[in-house]
């Protein structure tokens, strides 16, 4: 009887439990039959999803016996940023240093253009155009607003050139620095076809080189033809997406930027390829030092009229982030996904419409099929109706506040009358690499890789 | 009628191109002459008035850069983007014309009597050029709309991924670029080049001497049958 038993026990092998290959995983795995099962690389909107190094990596250290705090909610802690001083007749002036960055008409209805012109204005801060033109639910609902003037100068003509506060001459950005921008056949709907000069339905590729310029000296050129047009009143920012950022911040300041915006790859686009999204360009945190020592070699960084002003982006979400980015030598931020959000973006409560879609709040990413159930990555009429543009306006002027006062808190913390006073010094990081990114020692230590020895 | 005459030798391009951003009412229907240019950049940009400007000599980047109604002149050649992202109006070089002429133009004439250089009428958005000698290679790259007269020969890759312009090349083509093909004129489109050849001082060229070419328009759709192309 127990020789049975025993028996029975001996021949049923163990199995070990299944085992999913960390090389090959199931994201990867469905990405392979995607990629077989239709012949096209995969495109999608959003900025990268991979884990990167990031300000989380980063801890403010307060005051305590050798630093002096300042009070909270009492004493003042500044938030106000000029931008363009050096050579525009009329610089822009921000009541906070979140900024709302370029998303294109197109790529978002008409109704989200008009939430994001009214919660800027409601915040005190700025708004900008995008690919395809300047419309006039933004124009009329924006305070300030930056013209974006891009490679494939859709849109564009000098009546809305003059309109602007302010210009941005855009060469790259996060998401696809090097690449140009598309906007697929379901968007280009009547209105955005005349917008954009193109026939009605067709996949539109915007280009990603400016038709009449090449390099920087004719970059200089380019810069002077949009203050002579726009008579020096305007500033004239330059974005570039983050890649080499010492190099190219060097050469915009010499171009004649008054403003420099750099997006790292954490930064949202409204379509391109996945694998662009995720294996080109850099996360913020690795190109803000180099950019700022570009400006310091230049003699423009904080230094009074003649200062270029940095404004980085790719990845802001809380005070936290704007604090840290300040600290690491930005004059501003813009967000873009993030306000999205506040819009009302992956919004949680139209579950069951994600779910129709083959996705789930928070994780939806292909803005170019246009069917967005929260009315803004969209030119569906009827989706678009879902958006009330004075809500939505609200809930971005609440979070753009909020961000700015734990902004404030931060700096109050480590003893700043104003968040520009924010330093590389009241930094730690958490990791080796985000220390070696961001040139703040690790945590406990003095020690900065590629800077001091350990 | 007064010639205003502004000599770029004394008076700063930046006082120059002030005044002629002034009030319409103040500047409609005057003659104006720039001299001594010396290949400046960026003369006469932005305009917005009936201004008749003559610009005496060689004018550098961007000259009249998105004009709006104004007649400009260059008497000698322009550099690189001369008419970019022209709205309407008259830009006429006497000369040759460098890179990116009429680059994105959205409307208006640009005709240039000389050779024009690379990437001419680079994403043209509805503007009409007309180029008494040969282009340069990659012209007409992603051109959208408006028409592209080409009296000598064309450099290669001519039309690349270009949309709905209309391309008329009287020479030789070197070569021609993704999606773009030879298309048969029709009465409409003989008569657009017929009126754009007496427009830019071209009326005894027989418009039945050019070849026509446009968009096959296969890639404007993502597709996999494309992925060369892309």
């Amino acid at each position: 009887m127990s020789d049975d038993k025993t028996k029975d026990v001996v021949h049923k092998t163990p199995q070990t439990t299944p085992r999913y290959s960390a090389t090959f995983d199931e994201y990867t795995n469905s990405e392979i039959r995607r990629a077989a099962a239709t012949g096209i690389y995969d495109i999608r909107g959003a900025g990268s999803k991979r884990k990167l190094p990031h300000f989380d990596d980063l801890l403010f250290l307060g005051a305590s016996v050798s630093r002096y705090p300042l009070e909270g909610y009492r004493e003042k802690c500044g938030t106000d940023v000029v931008l363009g001083t050096r050579f525009a007749k009329k610089p822009i002036h921000l009541k906070t240093p979140v900024t709302i960055a370029g998303m294109s008409f197109g790529s978002l209805s008409g109704s989200a253009k008009e939430s994001l012109g009214r919660g800027a204005t409601a915040a005190g801060t700025s708004t900008t155009t995008g690919d395809g033109g300047m419309t006039q639910e933004e124009r009329g609902h924006s305070e300030t607003l930056v013209y974006q003037y891009l490679p494939s100068r859709y849109g564009m003509n000098p009546d809305d050139l003059r309109k602007a506060d302010a210009i941005e001459l855009v060469i790259g950005q996060g998401a696809k620095p090097g690449g140009g921008g598309m906007l697929l056949g379901q968007k280009i709907t009547k209105r955005v076809a005349k917008m954009r000069c193109l026939p009605e339905g067709i996949d539109q590729r915007s280009s990603c080189r400016h038709p009449d310029w090449t390099g920087p000296d004719d970059l200089e050129i380019k810069i002077a033809e949009l203050r002579e047009i726009t008579d020096w009143e305007k500033p004239i920012y330059v974005k570039i997406g983050a890649t080499r950022p010492y190099f190219d911040v060097a050469l915009a300041v010499k171009a004649g930027a008054d403003v420099v915006v750099l997006d790292g790859m954490q930064g949202g686009t409204a379509a391109t390829q996945e694998v662009f999204i995720e294996h080109v360009g850099l996360p913020i945190l690795a190109a803000i030092r180099p950019a700022v020592k570009a400006l310091q070699d230049l003699g423009v960084y904080r230094n009074g009229k003649n200062s270029v002003q940095l404004i980085v982006s790719g990845g802001i979400r809380n005070g936290a982030d704007v604090a840290k980015a300040i600290a690491l030598g930005a004059d501003a931020v813009a967000i873009g996904t993030a306000a999205l959000i506040a819009l009302g973006d992956n919004d949680p409560h139209l579950e069951a419409e994600y779910q129709k879609l083959g996705t789930t709040a928070g994780a939806y990413d292909d803005w170019h099929e246009g069917k967005d159930p929260a009315g803004i990555t969209t030119q569906d009429p009827e989706l678009m109706k879902r958006l009330d543009p004075i809500k939505a306006g609200h809930r971005l002027a609440n979070y753009i506040a909020v961000i700015t006062m734990e902004a404030q808190v931060v700096a109050r913390a480590c003893g700043k009358s104003h968040l520009h006073n924010l330093e590389p010094e009241d930094l730690v990081a958490l990791t080796i690499e985000a220390s070696a990114m961001a040139q703040v020692p690790l945590a406990g230590t003095s020690w900065i890789p590629g800077v001091t020895k350990f | 009628m007064e010639t205003l005459k502004f000599d770029l030798d004394t008076k700063p391009l930046r006082e120059v191109n002030q005044f002629l951003h002034g009030d319409a009412s103040s500047l409609n229907g005057k003659v104006i002459v720039i001299e001594n240019p010396n290949g400046a950049h960026n003369i006469a940009v932005g305009l917005k008035a009936e201004l008749d400007i003559t610009i005496k000599g060689h004018a550098g980047y961007y000259a009249a850069g998105m004009n709006q109604i104004a007649k400009v002149t260059i008497e000698g050649s322009a550099g690189s983007g001369v008419a970019e992202n022209m709205m309407s109006g008259v830009v006429h070089v006497k000369g040759f014309a460098s890179n990116a002429a009429a680059a994105t133009a959205n409307g208006g004439l640009l005709i240039i009597d000389g050779d024009a250089g690379l990437r001419t009428a680079i994403a043209l958005k509805g503007a009409d050029v007309v180029v008494g000698g040969s282009v340069g290679s990659f012209s007409a790259f992603m051109a959208q709309a408006g028409n592209f007269v080409i009296l000598g020969d064309a450099g290669e890759g001519l039309g690349d991924s270009i949309y709905e312009a209309k391309i008329f090349v009287r020479g030789k083509v070197k070569s021609l670029g993704a999606d773009c093909e030879k298309k048969t004129t029709s009465a409409e489109d003989r008569q657009i080049l017929a009126d754009l050849l007496v427009k830019a001082g071209h009326a005894n060229v027989n418009p039945d001497s050019f070849q026509q070419y446009g968009s096959a328009r296969t890639l404007y759709h993502f597709h996999v049958d494309n992925a060369g192309a892309y």
